[in-house]
């Protein structure tokens, strides 16, 4: 199988979040960058899980500068075969959408893998859009894939369950939790991930039909009103009188 | 005009579809234009969509339809978006609506944003809407120059109220791509509110100490008609259903009242709640990061806290009906 994945980088999930500019940047000081953990954990891993299955290829795909390398060398060190990077600063979901389109257009493979939405802007839309520009079916929210045959069997999470999904040939899919269990790294994969292929390509280069102009943090909450555990009619009354929720 | 996806499920309009028409309604009367919903497949009460502000309400009905197909339902809604001159197409912000919304945007060539919070605003000819980034650590404006925008909205955006009459739905007919993929089996907890539209949510955390609690958790939600969920250690032993995993790799939710039992408030877990309108807090650590972040707090051992507030709750509903 030849097998795609599409990582981004994202800030770590306990990163402090401010903006900078008057609020029109994200201020990266003193952020460690992690790879996105839903491309990670899941997309990644499992690629690597059908490759391990099935033969063939992992490539991972990355749009953003050089300084991003680390992420796509981690990518190889768990076991990927080669990373292509798209020299650009993301500047919207589209826009790298179209660059992993121009680059899977014609290159054959089996599956696409995505992971179901980045952990800082949380667009979900990378994969739709990389589907509908390559006219694939498209597959969301993946949480166990079985190869039967020419079929996969996708389960699929919705809201309260999940759905069971059969599609044969090339597809697109969004990567949920479950799919496959994180992998670290280990040293034989370090040292190799060193000599493997890591290309960086030019931008094809789109416009941008949308773009985050403004960033705020919520305002500091009030401070907490504590109640006497012994008093729950109390809280009752201030829900609905005060909060008016109930 | 504007063309709302109205989301069904086994035949019937879902609660997200009524939120969706009525803000595509509110979208419309600021604008001066009309507010259309389009079903997708079978719907026995898409006339209802009017009541909230559609006041057009089409349907397309075809066996291809039947099952959900991403790229399918997709093309569908583009080619009546073309048809139809839409500028804004609202979608809800549901697995299924999330995964129609960048193609629908490629197929539109239109700008993307999703989980919409806040209404429109039209400025120097561009639509800015707000939305939540960082998984709910801040908020960001999401500008749209192209002339067409296809969102998703967050559920609890507004509060849909029936202002409107019932309409005749109307039958079109559209070119319906044959799907690619089947779905096989659907397995769904009936019944039950699905987790990002509940108003009410009760969750726990490992402070249960065993799954063999859990009806304290249930037992209080039922009374307060919420739907249940539970924080990732919780998710991740097993305890619960991975869809009840609410946080910043699980759901991200934004009901009225968030009631957090046993829970110490990890910023991951954070993340993915903050946004609820009121947050209490019950845990015995009064040192539980969790509290900052909450309205009320109740610092208690929960297993004895959490039955006296379900009593309480009773005789405040007896004592209201």
């Amino acid at each position: 199988m030849k097998l795609l994945v599409a990582i981004s980088q994202t800030p770590e999930t306990t990163a402090r979040i401010a903006f900078k500019d008057g609020g029109t940047a994200f201020d990266s000081t003193g952020v460690n960058y992690i790879m996105n953990p839903y491309d990670e954990w899941y997309a990644l891993v499992r690629a690597l899980e059908l490759k391990e299955e099935k033969g063939g290829t992992v490539t991972v795909i990355h749009c953003g500068p050089a300084t991003n390398d680390v992420t796509l060398r981690k990518a190889l060190a768990i076991g990927a075969d080669d990373a292509i990077r798209v020299e650009m600063e993301p500047a919207s979901a589209y826009s790298v959408a179209h660059e992993i389109a121009a680059h899977a257009a014609d290159a054959g493979y089996d599956l696409i893998l995505t992971g179901k939405e980045t952990i800082d802007f949380n667009g979900a839309l990378v994969g739709s859009m990389v589907a509908g520009l390559l006219d694939l079916p498209f597959i969301s929210h993946v949480s166990k894939m079985v190869m039967q045959g020419d079929t996969v069997l996708v389960t699929r999470d919705i809201e309260g369950g999940v759905e069971e999904i059969e599609v044969s040939g090339p597809f697109v899919l969004s990567a949920a939790k479950g799919l496959a269990e994180q992998r670290i790294p280990n040293m034989r994969g370090i040292m190799s991930a060193k000599t493997k292929p890591l290309q960086v390509v030019s931008p094809v280069g789109t416009d941008l039909p949308d773009r985050h102009i403004r960033f705020s943090v919520p305002p500091a909450k009030s401070a907490v009103k504590m109640i006497d555990p012994s008093d729950m009619d109390t809280l009752v009354r201030l829900l609905h009188e005060e909060a008016k929720v109930i | 005009m504007i063309l709302v996806f109205a989301e069904t499920q086994e035949g019937k309009v879902k609660k997200s579809a009524f939120e969706a028409v009525y803000y595509g309604a509110k979208v419309a009367a600021d604008q001066g234009t009309t507010c259309t919903a389009l079903l997708l497949g079978q719907a026995a009460d898409g006339g209802h969509l009017g009541r909230y502000g559609a006041s057009e309400v089409l349907q397309v009905d075809h066996p291809s339809l039947s099952a959900f197909d991403s790229s399918t339902f997709s093309k569908v809604l583009a080619s009546v978006a073309q048809d139809k001159k839409a500028t804004l197409v609202i979608l809800p912000d549901s697995a299924n609506g999330k995964s129609m919304l960048g193609q629908v945007a490629i197929l539109l060539k239109a700008g993307a944003i999703r989980g919409a919070n806040a209404l429109p605003e039209i400025k120097e000819g561009g639509m800015e809407i707000g939305r939540a980034v960082f998984s709910g650590k801040a908020f960001a404006i999401c500008r749209v120059d192209t002339g067409v925008a296809v969102i998703s909205l967050a559920g609890n955006t507004l509060k849909p109220v029936a202002e409107g009459n019932e309409v005749v739905v109307k039958k079109v007919e559209t070119v319906v791509p044959s799907p690619r993929t089947r779905v096989v089996n659907v397995r769904r907890t009936t019944g039950i509110v699905p987790l990002p539209e509940a108003e009410i949510v009760v969750s726990a955390g490992r402070g249960m100490k065993d799954p063999s609690n859990w009806g304290l958790v249930e037992e209080l939600a039922e009374v307060l008609g919420a739907t249940t969920a539970c924080s990732r250690p919780v998710a991740d032993s097993g305890w619960r259903p991975h869809h009840e995993h609410v946080g910043q790799t699980g759901i991200a939710i934004r009901p009225n009242l968030y009631i957090a039992i046993g829970i110490s408030g990890a910023i991951q877990h954070l993340a993915g709640v903050n946004s609820s309108k009121v947050i209490v807090v019950i845990n015995k650590d009064p040192e539980a990061p969790f509290f900052k972040a909450a309205d009320y707090g109740v610092a208690g051992d929960l297993f004895e806290v959490v039955p006296q507030l379900t009593l309480a709750l009773k005789r405040f509903k007896e004592a209201h009906h």
